[in-house]
């Protein structure tokens, strides 16, 4: 495996008499979006501010590409943090400072980039945010979402190679939420910085993460990918996992995916017992990203929103659906072949095309360009493989337009 | 290991104070010298300096005028009825200016820039701290002492001697006021009075006091706005409102010890 850009090892950190890390070994790979998650108070975001130097540790070492940043001379640190931006949980935008000033201020301050550049820099990202017409706006006139936004741009203008997010959706609606995860998910792919985010939105903050690392009492419980969190064995681990996760999931109203896979195992237990075939669909809506080009990342959310209704009101009670990723959704359906799957597939495809779907035709002529993969389940055939093969089935498939 | 029962003695309590102190006047004079390093080091930051010379110096002009007329006015009925007694009221030019320029011009113009600056800067800063935009600056690889402090000091530097001089000037206008218009001395013995006694040292004095108070009081008063946050009494906004609360407090009481310490070694 790689090397780690950012390592701890045995990392300890105490305020007074509160010994807040414990130790913590943590190792964040170059390129990669990494969440740390783990109940409030556990000290994540002293953890995070210890990446950037606002924390010190007391004993332990933290290696930057191999190197420790606390022997590194001033100059150097100087250097490195100049690679870094960090997103407050509190956005700490400048309040007497307008939003334009704010995003420019690292420009204006750090870089003898002449004015027009910045000017142009600035209102790109304002641009790429939805953040048009407010650059006279002070950020107390703004909304929760919107300093948010104001806060990622800020934190992207100097184009950084390390982004640490502390709680970038904390206070937010579904909708907002999860155009935030999008946008740095969207972000993330587009430049390829490297992300830390601190996080408690389980599951959505798996969706976009490549990593996950879990903190408890001071200490690095779990690391690895969320779907190895997923499967962990570690009881606190899966305590703490399925204690977040809502019944439903926030944006789409759709079970989330641990569930999703618990009915999979009933399921499976019961195709064993009574020998009844069941098989899955496997939606991805593949045009996402186009609204959100039309009309942001808010947008995109709710639109996304609309058509897992629709999928819903029309599957029959028995069908289970659940999100599994940012626009994948999982139609399990029990008592069902591939067959009965696909004309099931296809009946639900007419019905939603026949449907006029007014609320999600906010954006005339705008079509949502849904490929459908099937499998249908087999005896000790685990659901990764499942997902699999409908995933790989998708393109040959069935493909529809949802207008 | 310290036992428990040496822990608790008074002798150890007022160590602990001591070293409080210590820390706390070292911090101070490292805040204070790397504000000051920070003025010279380039690239310069003229546009915060002009924000700041209008804030501290153009925004304080009408309480210093209002404050040096009442003040004149007052010096010139008293230095009246006092001289008046030994029929000497012809050198009340001479009180008013001396007073005014060596001492009331310089102590008077900086209690009152530390009421309406200082307090702002020390609540502006604070409130700065507790929400993280300092934070916010040192993540940005800014430096927050030469953003926040530096350009603050340098135009206190600059404006609390000019606030100083119009404070003298209108003060002696005051005077004239009341001393001249409303109780009948002859204005040109007035002015004469004034011009004959005031010598260059005098005026020197008086500037270099303001120069000194200029960073007292906004050494002090960013001090206590920047490390809010290590305040043991009060956090968040009430660490805020202490920290402006005890900004105008030390430094009102330091510029008076501060004046006694000049005025010994100027006399």
């Amino acid at each position: 495996m790689a090397e780690p850009l950012i390592q701890f090892q045995d990392v300890h950190k105490s305020f007074g008499d509160n010994h807040v890390l414990q130790g913590i070994d943590l190792e964040i790979y170059r390129g990669e979006i990494t969440s740390i998650i783990g109940k409030s108070g556990d000290g994540k975001s002293v953890l995070l501010k210890h990446i950037i130097g606002l924390i010190e540790q007391d004993e332990g070492v933290i290696l930057f590409e191999g190197k420790p940043i606390s022997k590194m001379k001033k100059a150097e640190r100087r250097q490195l943090k100049e690679k870094f931006a960090y997103m407050f949980q509190e956005t700490a935008l400048f309040d007497s400072l307008t939003v334009f000033e704010n995003i420019g201020l690292p420009l204006r301050e750090k870089t003898s980039m002449p004015k027009k550049k910045i000017t142009e820099k600035v209102r790109e990202k304002m641009n790429q945010l939805d953040l048009e017409k407010i650059d006279h706006v002070y950020p107390s006139q703004l909304s929760g979402g919107m300093k948010k936004r104001v806060a990622l741009a800020r934190a992207l203008v100097t184009d950084p190679e390390i982004i640490l997010f502390d709680e970038p959706t904390t206070g937010l609606d579904p909708v907002r939420k999860n155009a935030v995860h999008s946008m740095i998910s969207d972000y993330q792919k587009r430049f390829g910085f490297t992300g830390v985010v601190v996080s408690h939105e389980i599951p959505d903050i798996f969706y976009i993460s490549q990593r996950v690392a879990m903190l408890n009492e001071g200490r690095i419980v779990f690391q690895g990918t969320a779907e190895e969190i997923r499967r962990s064995p570690n009881l606190t681990v899966q305590q703490f996992i399925q204690g977040l996760e809502s019944r439903h999931d926030a944006l789409t109203g759709l079970i989330p995916q641990t569930q999703g896979e618990r009915r999979f195992r009933e399921e499976m237990a019961r195709m064993q017992d009574h020998l009844s075939a069941f098989s899955i669909i496997l939606l991805t809506v593949e045009n996402l990203y186009e609204i959100n080009k039309m009309a942001g990342y808010e947008a995109e959310q709710a639109a996304l929103k609309n058509f897992a209704d629709k999928v819903r009101s029309h599957l029959r009670v028995t069908d289970i659906c659940s999100r599994l990723g940012l626009n994948k959704i999982m139609l399990l359906l029990p008592r069902t072949n591939q067959d009965e799957a696909k004309d099931l597939c296809r009946d639900l495809a007419d019905k939603m095309k026949s449907d006029g779907l007014v609320d999600i035709q906010a954006f005339p002529g705008f079509c949502f360009s849904v490929s459908a993969g099937i499998a249908e389940a087999e005896q000790e055939k685990p659901i990764e493989q499942l997902v699999a093969a409908a995933e790989s089935s998708k393109n040959v498939f069935y493909e529809f337009k949802v207008c | 290991m310290e036992s428990p029962a040496l822990a608790n003695s008074p002798i150890s309590a007022v160590g602990k104070k001591a070293i409080f102190v210590v820390r706390e006047l070292g911090r101070l004079a490292i805040f204070l010298l790397r504000g000051v390093y920070h003025i010279f080091y380039f690239p310069f930051q003229f546009q915060k300096l002009l924000e700041q010379l209008y804030f501290i110096g153009m925004k304080s002009m009408l309480v210093i005028i209002l404050t040096a007329s009442f003040t004149g006015m007052v010096l010139g009925f008293q230095g009246y009825y006092t001289l008046v007694q030994f029929g000497s009221e012809g050198v009340l030019g001479t009180m008013v200016a001396l007073t005014l320029i060596r001492e009331l011009g310089p102590v008077l113009t900086a209690i009152m820039i530390t009421g309406r600056a200082g307090s702002a800067m020390a609540a502006e800063i604070g409130i700065m701290r507790i929400s993280e935009q300092i934070d916010a600056l040192e993540t940005m690889n800014i430096n927050s002492i030469r953003y926040l402090f530096s350009p603050r000091l340098a135009a206190a530097v600059i404006s609390f001697p000019l606030l100083t001089a119009l404070f003298d000037a209108i003060g002696i206008f005051g005077g004239y006021l009341s001393g001249c218009l409303l109780l009948g001395i002859n204005p040109g013995i007035y002015f004469y009075r004034v011009e004959a006694s005031v010598v260059m040292e005098d005026i020197n004095g008086g500037f270099i006091k303001a120069m000194v108070f200029a960073i007292v009081v906004v050494t002090i008063c960013c001090y206590q706005g920047y490390y809010t946050h290590l305040r043991k009494t009060g956090f968040g906004a009430k660490g805020v409102s202490f920290a402006t609360t005890s900004a105008v407090v030390i430094s009102s009481v330091l510029i008076l010890a501060t004046d006694y310490v000049l005025t010994s070694f100027l006399m």
